[in-house]
């Protein structure tokens, strides 16, 4: 019992952490149809961007709680840098070429973001522990856990109904439907649909960015850092369905809680478990758990 | 037709004396230089604990040298009368990407002698391409025993002792001031280093501490996974009170926040092999009473150097120059740099001019010399394998001074530790450990 | 087929090509003739991506082939201790053929991004396990022995660079016939309308099968083959999703305009990262990146249609 708890609350976590880390890549694919590699490098750079400036704060002596204000700020800042510039320089000139081809370029930039990071923050590793040692920890199931680990649950289930509402509920959502569903009919109509891909990309990019920012104060941010996370959100957004929000919620928890049960119990499979669950979905149904219905155009 | 042969035919030609420029675009070899390929790593997590502090440990002491500004029995310039001229390169990227780096900076730049190497990994790499352009390369830091118990290299050497004395040397601390436990457990990287350590801390335990149980399930992580919540749960169910781990680079850091807020060190009794970076880079943050090891003479053990010794004298300078404590890995570049030092300085006694590299092997082995923190014995691996004592402490944040520093320092000699030459360790482990006084 | 292979004019100056770099390599250095090896090596697992690209599919997980080739040369040294290069081979060869038949199965059935994407998973479980197993190396991999012939130790690099040309000689001319039969030919038919073809009375899913069992095996013996030059293997610079991307970035940037691109690319690879990681070691990555956007840009067709270009530009000075 004790280990099924624990399973299931490291697991959850794990989750919440990826589908933070993995909403950003589908949202842009939904709506532009571009599986972005360097995503991985916006969420490095989302890490960067908070340990620096939670370091920096600590040592001006700003509170510690302080340092959630400057995850989400780093998250934002992040999104509309490399957001807009990548979203306006490269990628606009690029729409009418192949999928493949997008995915290449977004290689590129990725391997070009990486490096960038070093330029700018050298090698050195920077650390952002405050917020995490202000919230403390907590015994559930007869382990303690921390309690900021705990909070990316509310986090994540936060972004999940916040993304679903605005999909649903809002003209937004509304507009990105119709854009989703025919580009040429958008334009038609009068919707400015370079404006919905930029504000998408940077809304994908600050939520990269986001799952970086937050999982910093827990880890060494280090050079290298967003080269893993890349292919782990790739399966999560495969899993679920590329393009669907729901999908990446099952994703995220499918990897999340069968990795959890890997260490515990087989540790030799932890990385192949994912894989192999991602490899099964595409041979079941290639479009994913819970891909969006494609319309049919006439 | 024929003019298309032609243009194939120029640019034959044309390629033809792109290579002739490139073979005469060799440097003359001069005499009075030493070329070195310093290799750590510049990039990626272990940049920061590992491979810049052993870079500048390696710089220090090899412009020192040059300059003769070292103190006795060190301070004649140069290496047998050469000066050293280094070239820095990074071991980030995968074995056979330095494979491929290690290639290049021998055969393209032409470097003289290879110093180097953190990772384990790269070492059980680079032996066999060492050997086969057979350069002289002497490793500085990596622990894997395999090196020269699975390998019988001519042009390899290592500084650094291996694996067995770090893991006895844990297992005689355990024994000493830990003896009442009930069991162990490990979080260890999934690579040779890592599976070695926890193997032969594994032995050493069941040599020295019977009545503490090994746990089955001890973790082994992808080296820089970063994220280690799951693990630390497994760990918190097990049992196991003592927790042993050779975590190095970022992991250590990453590891220790991760599990410092979850109150882990207060549950757990951790032995860290070689997590002294992070007693330096979390300052206060790093929790009291975990048993601490550096991998010899090096780094937060020996801090509180004698006066007027060579230690001391490389505290101040590396200090005065870099602005922080020398590290674990500054020590062992800087060692690995004064070996070649004594062994060129000794060929140089009977040769004429600047040793060539059969002579400074052969001076080189089996040598034994003072090094900053202590003496270092190529004894073992046919002369190549270095041997040197272990010891371990617990860390305590001095809030007075602002520093970290350990307390109950204790060393253990190398009668102890290493197997006599010719056995394998884990043969000798095995066998009881027949010979060791301790 | 003997009459193609003659008649042939590609086969024919790329035998040239070839010709000329192993009498050229006689007297290059070492450095530079293990760049090209690299490079030759990259080129054949490229060669065979070429070949799926020209019907329109991307393997974003060919990274696997090239990856079990080496392991495969690797891990019968470690339990057989066989070193013989035509055994290496013939292993590499029918490992990654045998793994490619399988999974052709599943895969022939894909298109477009959901090829990329299964081919990356495949790639990626491979990754997973030999990561984590310690009896398959984990992160470390292994050594591989220098190669033997028949027995023949050879004291230089030269008799595997001239293995490596034959090899990639005999795979490029292969190719080329390949595409010139009415199977090869295909090809565009597939890429351009998929239901034209099969009211033709072919079957697409076989032809695609076909097309890549041949790139795995092209793939395999690249892997096999770097395994040899470098060696070491390891799952980070053989198996992981970046080593596929490196292979799909040489494909475009060799272009798809002939059987002798993916070796010009290959090469020119190998040297464009040397230098940048000799010269620039902190932004390595951000000169192949660029490089990677700029092809993309400025040169869709690839080295290969610069190469036409001047090719002629000089005829029709000369004529």
């Amino acid at each position: 019992m004790q280990l099924f708890i624990t399973i299931l609350i490291d697991g959850l976590t794990y989750s919440s952490y990826l589908f933070i880390v993995s909403v950003g890549l589908t949202v842009i694919f939904g709506v532009m149809k571009i599986l972005n590699i360097a995503h991985g490098s916006f969420f490095a750079w989302g890490a960067y961007g908070a340990a620096y400036s939670i370091g920096l704060a600590a040592n001006a002596g700003f509170p510690a709680w302080f340092g959630f204000i400057l995850i989400l700020l780093s998250a934002i800042l992040v999104g509309l840098v490399l957001g807009v510039i990548i979203e306006r320089v490269i990628l606009r000139k690029m729409y009418d070429q192949e999928e493949v081809v997008l995915v290449l370029a977004t290689f590129g930039i990725f391997l070009i973001l990486e490096d960038l990071i070093l330029l700018v923050f050298g090698v050195n590793p920077f650390f952002a522990y405050q917020p995490m040692a202000y919230l403390g920890n907590i015994k559930l199931g007869g382990i303690s856990r921390d309690v900021y680990s705990l909070t990316l649950l509310a986090a994540a289930a936060v972004i999940a109904i916040g993304c679903w509402y605005s999909l649903n509920k809002t003209k937004w959502g509304n507009i990105l439907a119709t854009v989703i569903f025919d580009r040429e009919i958008s334009l038609a109509i009068g919707i400015n649909v370079q404006a919905v891909y930029t504000a998408t990309f940077v809304l994908g990019t600050a939520l990269g960015a986001l799952g970086g920012a937050y999982i910093a104060p827990t880890v060494s941010v280090a050079p290298g850092f967003g080269i893993d996370i890349i292919i782990l959100s790739f399966a999560v957004v495969v899993i679920g369905g590329l393009g669907s929000i729901p999908g990446a919620v099952i994703g995220a928890l499918m990897v999340g809680i069968l990795r959890a049960i890997a260490v515990h119990q087989m540790p030799e499979l932890e990385l192949f478990v994912v894989y192999a669950v991602m490899a099964l979905v595409l041979i079941v149904r290639p479009e994913g758990l819970f891909a969006p219905a494609v319309a049919r155009k006439i | 037709m024929n003019k298309r042969l032609l243009s194939l035919g120029k640019g034959i030609a044309v390629i033809g004396a792109a290579a002739t420029m490139a073979i005469s675009a060799v440097p003359a070899y001069a005499q009075e230089t030493i070329s070195a390929g310093i290799v750590s790593f510049l990039t990626g997590p272990a940049a920061g604990p590992f491979g810049v502090p052993g870079r500048q440990g390696a710089e220090l002491v090899i412009e020192a040298i040059n300059a003769g500004t070292m103190p006795a029995p060190y301070n004649s310039a140069g290496f047998g009368g050469a000066q050293m001229e280094p070239t820095y390169s990074d071991e980030s990227g995968g074995n056979a990407k330095q494979v491929a780096e290690y290639r290049n900076l021998v055969e393209k730049q032409n470097m003289d002698v290879m110093i180097g190497f953190i990772s384990s990994g790269s070492c059980m790499a680079i032996a066999p391409v060492a050997e086969e352009l057979q350069r002289l390369t002497i490793m500085s830091t990596c622990g894997t025993p395999r090196l020269f118990e699975e390998g019988d290299w001519q042009y390899t050497y290592r500084t650094q002792a291996n694996a067995v004395g770090d893991s006895i040397a844990a297992a005689l601390y355990v024994r000493e001031h830990f003896g009442d436990e009930n069991g162990f457990t490990g979080i260890n990287q999934n690579y040779a280093w890592g599976q070695d350590s926890y193997k032969l801390f594994g032995l050493a335990m069941e040599h020295y501490n019977p009545s503490i149980a090994a746990s089955d399930n001890p973790q082994f992580p992808k080296i820089f996974a970063g994220q280690y919540g799951t693990e630390i749960s497994t760990l918190a169910l097990d049992d196991a009170h003592l927790v042993h781990t050779s975590f190095w680079d970022g992991d250590i850091e990453a590891f220790v926040i991760q599990a410092l807020v979850r109150g882990f060190f207060d549950d757990k009794l951790v032995v860290s092999v070689v997590g002294a970076s992070a007693v330096d880079s979390l300052g206060n943050q790093f929790p009291d009473g975990v048993v601490m090891g550096t991998r010899g003479e090096v780094g937060l053990l020996v801090r509180n150097a004698e006066p007027g010794s060579l230690n001391e004298w490389f505290i101040n300078a590396y200090k005065e120059r870099y602005g922080a404590y020398p590290m674990g890995p500054s020590y062992q570049y800087a060692r690995a740099v004064l070996s070649l030092k004594v062994a060129m300085d000794k060929a140089a006694e009977t040769s004429d001019g600047v040793p060539s590299q059969d002579e400074i092997m052969a001076a080189m082995n089996g040598a034994t010399f003072q090094s900053f923190g202590g003496e270092i014995s190529l004894a073992l691996g046919d002369g190549h394998q270095a041997i040197h004592p272990v010891g371990y402490g617990i860390t305590k944040w001095d809030s007075e001074a602002g520093e970290p520093t350990v307390t109950d320092v204790t060393f253990y000699p190398n009668e102890c530790l290493y197997p006599p030459a010719g056995q394998t360790s884990a043969d000798w482990m095995a066998a009881g450990m027949p010979g060791s006084t301790c | 087929m003997r009459s193609i292979l003659f008649q042939d004019k590609t086969i024919f100056w790329m035998g040239l090509c070839f010709l000329s770099l192993a009498i050229a390599a006689l007297f290059l250095p070492n450095w530079i003739v293990n760049n090209v090896m690299f490079g030759l090596a990259r080129g054949l697992a490229v060669l065979g991506l070429m070949l799926l690209w020209r019907t329109g599919l991307v393997s974003f997980g060919h990274a696997l082939y090239f990856g079990i080739g080496a392991y495969g040369v690797a891990l019968l040294e470690k339990y057989t201790g066989t070193t013989d290069i035509f055994l290496r081979l013939i292993c590499a060869v029918i490992v990654s053929a045998i793994v490619g038949y399988l999974l052709g199965f599943i895969l022939r059935g894909y298109r477009a991004i959901f090829f990329a994407m299964l081919s990356l998973a495949f790639s990626m479980v491979m990754y997973g396990i030999l990561v984590k197993m310690e009896v398959l190396g984990s992160t470390d991999g292994f050594s591989v022995s220098r190669t033997t012939f028949f027995g023949w130790v050879p004291e230089s690099k030269y008799a595997l660079l001239l293995s490596l040309i034959i090899v990639c000689m005999a795979s490029a001319a292969f190719v080329q016939v390949y595409l010139k039969s009415s199977l090869g030919q295909l090809s565009t038919a597939i890429k351009d309308n998929e239901i034209r073809v099969e009211y033709l009375g072919y079957s697409v899913a076989r032809a695609v099968h076909v097309k890549y069992v041949i790139s795995a095996i092209m793939a395999g013996l690249g892997g096999g083959l770097i395994a040899m030059a470098l060696g070491q293997v390891d799952p980070d610079s053989m198996v992981n999703w970046t080593v596929s991307g490196e292979l799909v970035f040489i494909t475009i940037m060799s272009g798809a305009g002939s059987v002798v691109a993916p070796f010009i690319g290959g090469v020119v690879f190998a040297f464009l990262s040397t230098y940048a990681s000799e010269f620039m070691p902190h932004a390595w990555q951000l000169v192949i990146g660029a490089t990677l956007l700029g092809i993309i840009f400025f040169l869709p067709g690839g080295i290969w249609s610069l190469i036409e270009k001047l090719w002629k530009r000089g005829e029709r000075h000369h004529g």
